[in-house]
């Protein structure tokens, strides 16, 4: 019986999700006698043809990485969501919108207009703008066309499964690959990681106070960060209590706060706004001027609580993009 | 520009104990106040959840207001200086999502001050008339995600295809 076939595609992402298959190590040989690796543009050399002669269906699986922002992202997703009958969303940028979604706070003309006119690089002052379609020795040349709003991938096609993760770990991801070709897959749907807090496999949690209080909250360059002892107990914000589990706290035992790349679990809708809810709500003070200051420790709450989430958010952009899109 | 016969929407999350028993003494007694306002009953301002006003913006509101009990006056003793604590980084927040000062607001309103119920209400239609719809969802336009999420549905799949 032929294997099963699989591919691994990325859109806007950063190559660590790649890169996160790759650290699966001696592991992938187990998995590549299970199923047939037969598009993955970073490591093979299939071509998008190869995909679009496939019959619809033909791909037992896909994990594709990476926020979709551009026009030939969407195509790409749109056929690979017809070709495959699994689609997982791997890795934060995929799920959620990722660290590219942060581009979610400016409008298109805004983002083009700083990266090729105003950036203080080579070549600024000629302010040349990539074009569509453009004739290089009478050939046409085409680029594909930026999006004015950054969408998860699930904004776009119907995804079957989540991988979260910036990246995702090897061991969850070879759980999942086990658990779809298993004879009982889970739900579709299903985020394919433990639905709790990281709060609860923190190596730390017995001494998360009972009642935190912070009467002041601190960034990790400002301190020396106690190895032992709950981050979020030591005034710096921690991700943890709104964060999906399941990465092992890696950060935490690298003694670094969790910045929130697993995303929330079920119960909550919108990632930013809850870890917002649960840090300000332990705020000591009590009068006015008091609570700004302690705020005050928070410089960019959009850009901290929304890292990998923003497209994915209740509000998911910048309200005021509209007023300033790209003249066509 | 919007539709002349528009009136401001605004979602109000008002206290058990102080803001809502306000609001009814504004009613018995007959006051008269703006009918633009949509009143949800919580048991404390403590309970409104930040992801309940990005809810009610994202959903179609103009605008939201909160009320509670004055500092020091709360029937669970903190639950208003939570609210308090959260607003103000709330509204940072806003701010950098590209939100109109006036469209989000937090008030003190015990249950004797009926006739501040009216004033902040009308205060703040009035404030929210000149800024017109938000209209979160329509604001971006066929690139928004209103049209991003019509496109998941088997036709407009197969339409594409």
């Amino acid at each position: 019986m032929p294997k099963p076939k699989v591919a691994i595609y990325w859109c806007a992402s950063c190559g660590g999700c790649e890169e996160a298959v790759v650290d699966l190590a001696e592991d992938i040989l187990g998995i590549l006698d299970a199923v047939d690796i037969v598009f993955w543009p970073v490591a093979m050399d299939f071509k998008k043809s190869d995909v679009a002669a496939l019959p619809d269906q033909a791909l037992f699986a896909t994990l594709l990485n990476g926020a979709i922002r551009t026009s030939d992202q969407e195509e790409m997703a749109r056929l690979l969501r017809r070709k495959s009958r699994h689609l997982v969303a791997y890795g934060a940028c995929a799920s959620l919108g990722g660290v590219p979604g942060l581009a979610n706070q400016f409008s298109r003309e805004q983002l083009l207009r700083f990266a090729y006119d105003e950036a203080p690089t080579l070549g600024a002052d000629r302010k040349t703008r990539p074009a569509l379609e453009t004739r290089h020795n009478g050939h046409p040349l085409v680029l594909p066309e930026l999006d004015e709003t950054v969408r998860s991938l699930d904004q776009v096609v119907e995804v079957d499964y989540y991988l979260p993760g910036c990246p995702p770990t090897p061991k969850l991801t070879q759980a999942a690959l086990l658990a779809l070709l298993s004879d009982n897959p889970p739900p579709r749907g299903s985020v394919l990681a433990p639905d709790i807090a990281l709060c609860d496999e923190c190596p730390r949690k017995a001494s998360k106070p009972q009642d935190l209080s912070f009467s002041e909250f601190k960034r990790p360059h400002q301190m020396m960060i106690d190895a032992e002892k709950c981050l979020l107990a030591q005034g710096l914000v921690c991700c943890g209590p709104a964060t999906r589990g399941g990465c092992g706290a890696q950060c935490i035992g690298g003694n670094m706060p969790c910045t929130g790349c697993f995303g929330p679990t079920s119960r909550v809708r919108d990632q930013g706004a809850k870890i917002l809810s649960s840090l300000c709500a332990n705020v000591a003070a009590k009068d006015e001027t008091a609570i700004q200051r302690t705020l005050d420790g928070i410089p960019d709450p959009l850009g901290t609580f929304y890292r990998y989430a923003l497209p994915r958010s209740i509000l998911r952009r910048s309200g005021y993009a509209a007023a300033e899109t790209t003249p066509k | 520009m919007h539709d002349p016969n528009w009136e401001p929407r605004i979602v109000a999350f008002f206290c058990n104990w102080c803001t809502y028993t306000a609001a009814d003494l504004a009613g018995v007694s007959r006051l008269k106040y703006a009918p633009n306002v949509r009143i949800v009953r919580l048991m404390c301002s403590g309970r409104v959840d930040p992801q309940f006003i990005l809810a009610a913006l994202a959903g179609g509101a103009d605008g939201v207001l909160i009320g509670g009990c004055h500092i020091g006056d709360c029937h669970y003793a903190e639950g208003n200086l939570k609210t308090l604590r959260r607003f103000r980084l709330l509204k940072r927040l806003l701010a950098g999502f590209g939100l109109e000062e006036p469209r989000v607001r937090l008030e003190w309103i015990s249950a004797a001050e009926g006739d501040k119920v009216r004033c902040v209400i009308n205060e703040m239609v009035e404030q929210l008339r000149p800024l017109g719809p938000l209209a979160w969802g329509q604001r971006h336009g066929a690139q928004g995600w209103q049209a991003a999420s019509a496109a998941i549905t088997p036709e407009a799949e197969a339409a594409h295809a």
